[in-house]
């Protein structure tokens, strides 16, 4: 099997992905959820399933109390209210207005976020994922410093962080995708999930380098391409193994892990998924392509 | 070690039986008293307590050992609350934000709930408290929370007087107090001290100018009676009034040691410089909600794991029994610190991410098999024997799973050191998930198949 030969083939499967989501992130951005921008999130329950008369009364209640509302949604006898930020006092007047409409109305679950909480989380989250990139380009460039010429370290670095930037577009963009078509909120989980990606990412990509480092060891680099392809085939039980057992374990994570972490599951799949890929068809043929334009320069 | 296989594994077996004591459940008093012995036929007995904290006890450790579970599992309240410090110098900022905190505690602790988190957190010079409650609910929480300290003082009466003009009054003991108008607002400082010629620790008071003269009413016309001081309705002190106090400054002495003294002062200033507390962010959860979480979440890592075992022997047979049986342990290890952890300020809160993070590092614990596995392939394949191919396998499979999994500790450390919450708790668990997994698949996978192959 050769991977190589149809790299360009596998950037443009990437590419096909990657493009509609961020295309989705500057039209739509992400559906960001209170944790980020700051209100609060109120989940009633009621003693009869909710429908669109109760979602109607809730509207009514929050403009005659000047609330502003962002969004309700219902699943059985819950309806999930969600508004700008509310004091204490908003809250219990809100709850003692919907309970005297809708019978037997009671407060559940309440989440209030303020702005400065919100703003912090944000900031923490890029600091997060910037830090951990840098960190690890530098353990890799480290790592592998005997890896034997014509390739370099700082590349593998380089290109394994490439890989994982393009595991997070693809989680990032779909989840803007996401957002837009199906409400579907980012909240600090899925920061969580975004990290643990980059994890699994580098991870995976790591035991491909690992691979062609040896192999370069060995047969040495006058065909590079060849020793990535084998080092790349070598790996690859060991790469569908590994990813089908962590997929397996998250989708009965999924099917039973129930709602609260759903989403949560939903982006580590996909996370995995596009990590495999990354790791086998992306970070491997770039550090390809990156020897074979240095060569070339060479030769000119 | 290469020589010794039967040592480390036994050395395994003692770890795993340490790990399955520790994870054993309280099981609260054992009652043997009813087992018979048929031979002697006599009653043998006692109650004897049998369970790990038990033990932990009889070795001076008091502190029970247990899972903790977060409040999106037990169901609570927490709050992140906002200490309004403008109106207090700066120099005295660090000691009203103390005292707001231990007020809070008090009224946490008068209300009875059970391993409450009462923090304090500066951020960005913005100073926080941070409060997490479980099993109360969002009105208890906010009541609890929700008022400044207040403190005022009360002057002892006569009970005649008392029933005559029974308003404004407290009982404390047998005697009645009327409350004055000397309140926290007079007072302007409080500090502890060490009395002279006793060298005894003591509680300084200091007044405001107002302050002052409304005390030094009080006492002149109170000498020898008590005096109430009372935060939030709950006495904390009523001292004797030995002499009139004009000059605003007085002390209260007798009885005190400097963790006592150090108390009583940190309330005084709660009164004395009160912090208006504001909600920054709240969070509450129905304690069945959080339960059913839980079930949830358990059931889906029990079935994971299932899964995970029976994929592995299908793809590896043998080996993959090998390695089921090293995952095994490797979950016994990860629970026994996380029970462990709460011996330690350290201790590891079990949350809905968390859980998710433990079963992903299930995950990570079978992907160093796996290498191990299809190197021992690869190795077979060149014609090298059993016994050859399990070291190679070993061997060339380690610098991979050194390098990924040091990889996937840089992402949990920066998560730990930037994270907030959840997202801390879950970096934790991935730490302490990819340490073992290091250990299980190295050196207990190893060991076994050592064995197995001999």
């Amino acid at each position: 099997m050769n991977i190589i030969g149809k790299k360009y083939w596998y950037f443009l499967l990437s590419l096909v992905i990657i493009v509609p989501g961020i295309i989705s992130l500057i039209l739509w951005g992400l559906n960001l959820s209170i944790d980020f921008t700051g209100g609060s999130k109120l989940t009633l329950a009621f003693n009869q399933k909710t429908d669109k008369t109760i979602v109607s009364k809730i509207d009514a209640i929050l403009v005659s109390q000047k609330l502003k509302l962002y969004s309700v949604e219902t699943s059985n006898n819950l309806a999930i209210v969600r508004t700008q930020d509310l004091t204490v006092a908003q809250d219990n007047k809100f709850v003692a207005a919907v309970a005297s409409k809708g019978k037997g109305a009671k407060q559940v679950e309440v989440e209030t976020v303020g702005p400065t909480i919100g703003s912090e989380t944000t900031a923490n989250a890029v600091k997060a994922i910037i830090i951990a990139s840098l960190l690890i380009v530098l353990y890799i460039t480290w790592s592998f410093r005997a890896v034997p010429k014509p390739a370099s370290s700082f590349r593998f670095g380089v290109c394994a962080i490439i890989a994982l930037i393009h595991d997070v577009l693809v989680l990032i963009g779909l989840f803007s995708i996401l957002g837009h078509f199906f409400n579907i909120e980012v909240d600090s989980l899925f920061v969580t999930a975004v990290l643990t990606v980059i994890g699994f990412s580098v991870h995976d990509t790591i035991v491909v380098f690992d691979r062609i480092r040896e192999n370069l060891k060995r047969i040495g680099g006058e065909n590079f391409s060849l020793v990535v392809n084998e080092s790349i085939l070598q790996t690859l039980d060991r790469s569908l193994n590994t990813s089908m057992t962590v997929i397996l374990v998250l989708v009965a994570l999924l099917v039973f892990g129930g709602e609260s972490i759903r989403w949560f599951v939903v982006a580590l799949l996909i996370g995995m998924i596009s990590g495999t890929y990354s790791s086998i068809f992306n970070a491997s043929p770039l550090l390809v392509v990156w020897q074979e334009l240095l060569s070339k320069r060479k030769k000119a | 070690m290469r020589k010794n296989p039967r040592l480390i594994f036994w050395l395994i077996i003692g770890l795993t039986i340490l790990a399955l004591f520790v994870n054993l459940p309280s099981f609260g008093n054992v009652n043997i008293k009813s087992f018979k012995i048929p031979v002697v036929n006599q009653t043998i007995g006692g109650t004897v307590e049998l369970s790990p904290n038990a033990v932990f006890k009889f070795i001076g450790i008091t502190k029970p050992l247990e899972f903790r579970e977060g409040l999106d599992l037990k169901g609570g309240t927490s709050m992140t609350l906002r200490a309004d410090m403008s109106k207090i110098p700066q120099s005295e900022r660090s000691t009203a934000l103390n005292s707001a905190k231990t007020v809070i505690e008090r009224r946490v602790n008068l209300f009875g709930v059970s391993e409450p988190i009462v923090q304090t957190s500066v951020v960005n010079n913005q100073s926080r408290i941070i409060v997490e409650l479980p099993s109360v609910n969002i009105d208890q929480a906010r009541s609890i929370v929700g008022t400044t300290a207040q403190l005022s003082f009360w002057e002892e009466v006569a009970s005649s007087s008392a029933k005559a003009n029974p308003k404004d009054l407290v009982i404390i003991g047998d005697s009645y107090f009327r409350k004055t108008d000397l309140t926290g607002n007079d007072l302007s400082q409080t500090s502890v001290s060490f009395d002279q010629s006793t060298g005894k620790p003591q509680v300084q008071l200091q007044f405001t100018s107002n302050g002052a003269s409304k005390f030094a009413d009080i006492t002149k016309r109170d000498v020898k009676k008590r005096l109430a001081i009372i935060l939030d309705n709950q006495a904390i002190e009523a001292p004797v009034v030995n002499e009139p106090i004009l000059n605003g400054q007085a002390v209260i002495s007798g009885g005190f040691t400097v963790d006592s003294a150090n108390a009583l002062s940190t309330e005084l200033n709660a009164g004395a410089l009160p912090v208006p507390l504001t909600v920054l962010s709240e969070q509450s959860i129905n304690p069945t909600l959080g339960s059913s979480y839980l079930t949830q979440s358990l059931f889906a890592g029990i079935l994971g794991f299932v899964i995970i075992v029976f994929f592995m022997t299908i793809l590896y047979g043998r080996l993959g029994i090998i390695a089921s049986t090293a995952l095994i342990l490797y979950t016994l290890f990860v629970l026994s610190v996380f029970k462990l952890s709460s011996l330690t300020p350290y201790g590891v809160t079990l949350t809905l991410s968390g859980i998710a993070g433990f079963i992903l590092s299930i995950g990570m614990a079978v992907d160093a098999n796996i290498l191990i596995f299809e190197r021992m392939k690869e190795e077979k394949r060149l014609g090298r024997s059993q016994q050859m191919a399990i070291e190679m396998g070993f061997s060339r499979a380690w610098t991979s799973i050194r390098d990924s999994n040091v990889s996937t500790l840089i992402t949990s450390f920066v998560l730990y050191e930037f994270g907030t919450g959840i997202v801390k708790g879950f970096a934790l668990v991935l730490v302490i998930g990819v340490l073992i997994s290091m250990f299980s698949a190295i050196v207990v996978t190893r060991t076994f198949l050592r064995l197995v192959y001999k």
